[in-house]
């Protein structure tokens, strides 16, 4: 975890209101791993002030570059969105636990909402690199905002999408899409960012059908570095007990069955 | 060259009897141990951990965090894990360092802050006491010890009885008068003054039509508040010599040697770091190079010296 100022090789739009942001990080000495994290100062102005943190998309060792995608929601990403090829951006990072990837001859099972997928994504490619079959249910608003389908595909994962234009992204729907992807592959575990409402509804499917599952939470964050307590939330841990935790530090990714989802 | 002169720079400063080597700490709640792989605690004023209350916290709702123009509201609501822990891990945590431990402390009545003063002074290894008795989120309207003179009078009193720590008395910006507030704390006895946590702010999604924090309500920080600041530091300055800790809104060297000049002896940082990790090691900096650019070579020729033309 630290600062390093590095380049952005490119910065583009994507659809309405998503883009794709690659930097050099062949600065960058640490090891980064799928589920951190970066917080990144998206200008050098006063406003948009904080850093903004976003998830890994997709980690590329042997070109030495990072890739992130984001949704252009508020002033910072606005911001952000305005960066050049050739500028750099002072980034702070990898911060934060990812994800568990410990399988065995089984198929994984990926539920992303909106830009979920950029942090699952990264999962999927760490996945077939070690030979493990992802599937995906990505689910969003239009079919405009529907991302990264074809880069999972490039993984070798089955990807099913959904969304609220088609009537397909209610969980009844998704419940159903759900229990046949179960029955049609053998999943050993599943991972979720981005939709308390898909999230509690892989928790509830994972605790009947005893599949380990994780999610990526996402808060606003001050400090991104375990100090302010900006960014916490509530998980049963192993006892049961109820306890904040940060998900700057603690996660971003948890057990999905200790988080409480409200 | 400049090195050289670098070293020779006095940047000694103090609070009561609390001597620090530079004028350069964290503000509490912005500071903390994950932050020792970043910055060298041992560069610092002095460490200075959140605020403590006597019993854990669990703080207020999420989101306790947003953004607004060059600044930010924060609602944390003082998540705590109460004084035993504080008091077994925290202290001994910090006590590996060789600047000054001032300890936060948070309560809910003028017994309570006597009672957790008594216990946390009576520590070897903290030098002073920072009385948090103004942080707005701890009830509904975001009231707080430090709104009301006679309750700021009594707290220094009660809190002076039971230890002989340099005690500083952390006043909130929230209230009409400041220079009151400074005063009865002078008359409490505070060592010193803290201007000044947070600001009492709100903001409003328009498209969701909810506020931005969980808590309604919450303190602003950050480079807009830095004005207030920097005007309440002069009022305060105006009515005691009591020692100050300018607080609010300082994100370079500037900034600081700008309260100094209001008269603040020390500043303290804390939105900044959250910005740029070492922010507090690059303040430092930039003071000494302010100091070099100017030919002060002791950092006291510059507190409260503002150049004001006579009114009169």
């Amino acid at each position: 975890m630290k600062t390093a100022k590095l380049e952005v090789l490119s910065n583009k739009q994507v659809s309405d209101r998503y883009w794709h942001m690659v930097v050099d990080a062949s600065e960058l000495q640490a090891e980064v791993k799928p589920g951190q994290f970066f917080n990144i100062r998206c200008g050098d102005e006063y406003i948009p002030l904080l850093r903004r943190p976003f998830s890994i998309y997709q980690i590329n060792k042997h070109d030495q570059t990072l890739e992130f995608l984001y949704l252009v929601k508020g002033k910072g990403t606005q911001r952000l969105s305005l960066v050049e090829r050739g500028e750099s951006l002072d980034i702070f990072g990898p911060i934060g636990r990812g994800f568990k990837l410990q399988t065995g001859h089984g198929t994984i099972l990926l539920l992303a909402r909106g830009v979920g997928i950029a942090t699952l994504a990264a999962l999927a490619q760490e996945a077939a690199k070690r030979g493990i079959r992802s599937v995906a249910i990505l689910s969003a608003r239009s079919k405009n905002d529907l991302l990264a389908a074809e880069v999972l595909q490039g993984f070798g994962a089955g990807v099913y999408k959904v969304t609220d234009e088609e009537g397909n992204s209610d969980v009844s729907s998704v419940t159903m899409l759900m229990e046949k992807i179960m029955q049609e592959y053998e999943i050993e575990a599943a991972y979720t960012c981005g939709s308390k409402r898909l999230s509690k509804l892989l928790q509830n499917l994972t605790a009947q059908k005893q599949i380990y599952a994780e999610i990526a939470l996402e808060e606003n964050m001050g400090c991104a570095m375990g100090v302010c307590f900006a960014c916490v939330c509530e998980i049963h841990d192993t006892e049961g007990s109820p306890r904040t935790v940060r998900i700057c530090k603690e996660g971003p990714v948890f057990a999905l069955e200790q988080v409480v989802l409200t | 060259m400049s090195k050289i002169v670098d070293e020779l720079l006095n940047l000694q400063v103090k609070i009561g009897s609390l001597t620090l080597h530079n004028p350069v700490m964290p503000a509490s709640g912005a500071f903390g141990e994950d932050m020792d792989n970043l910055i060298d605690f041992n560069q610092l004023a002095a460490v200075v951990p959140k605020s403590i209350t006597k019993h854990p916290r669990k703080g207020n709702l999420t989101p306790r965090v947003c953004e607004v123009s060059a600044g930010m509201i924060n609602s944390i609501g003082i998540q705590s894990k109460g004084i035993d822990y504080y008091l077994s891990k925290t202290i001994p945590y910090y006590t590996r360092f060789d600047v000054p431990l001032i300890s936060s402390i948070s309560a809910y009545s003028i017994d309570e802050f006597a009672e957790m003063a008594e216990i946390i002074g009576k520590v070897d290894s903290v030098a002073a006491l920072e009385l948090n008795i103004s942080c707005p989120n701890l009830k509904g309207n975001g009231d707080a010890f430090g709104m009301n003179p006679e309750a700021t009078r009594k707290v220094l009193l009660r809190v002076l009885e039971v230890t002989d720590k340099p005690v500083i008395a952390k006043l909130t910006p929230n209230v009409t008068n400041i220079q009151e507030i400074a005063l009865a704390a002078e008359q409490g006895g505070a060592d010193g003054l803290n201007v000044a946590n947070t600001i009492l702010a709100m903001a409003i999604d328009i498209h969701t039509r909810k506020p931005k924090i969980g808590n309604i309500m919450g303190g602003l920080s950050g480079p807009a508040v830095k004005p207030i600041i920097v005007r309440m530091i002069y009022q305060v300055r105006q009515v005691t010599k009591l020692p100050i800790i300018g607080c609010g809104g300082v994100m370079n060297g500037e900034d600081a040697i700008e309260m100094m000049l209001a008269g603040a002896s020390a500043v303290q940082v804390g939105t900044a770091s959250f910005i740029k990790p070492t922010a507090m090691m690059d303040i430092l900096q930039e003071i000494k190079d302010y100091m070099i650019k100017y030919g002060i070579n002791n950092i006291n020729d510059l507190i409260g010296k503002i150049e004001t033309v006579n009114a009169d």
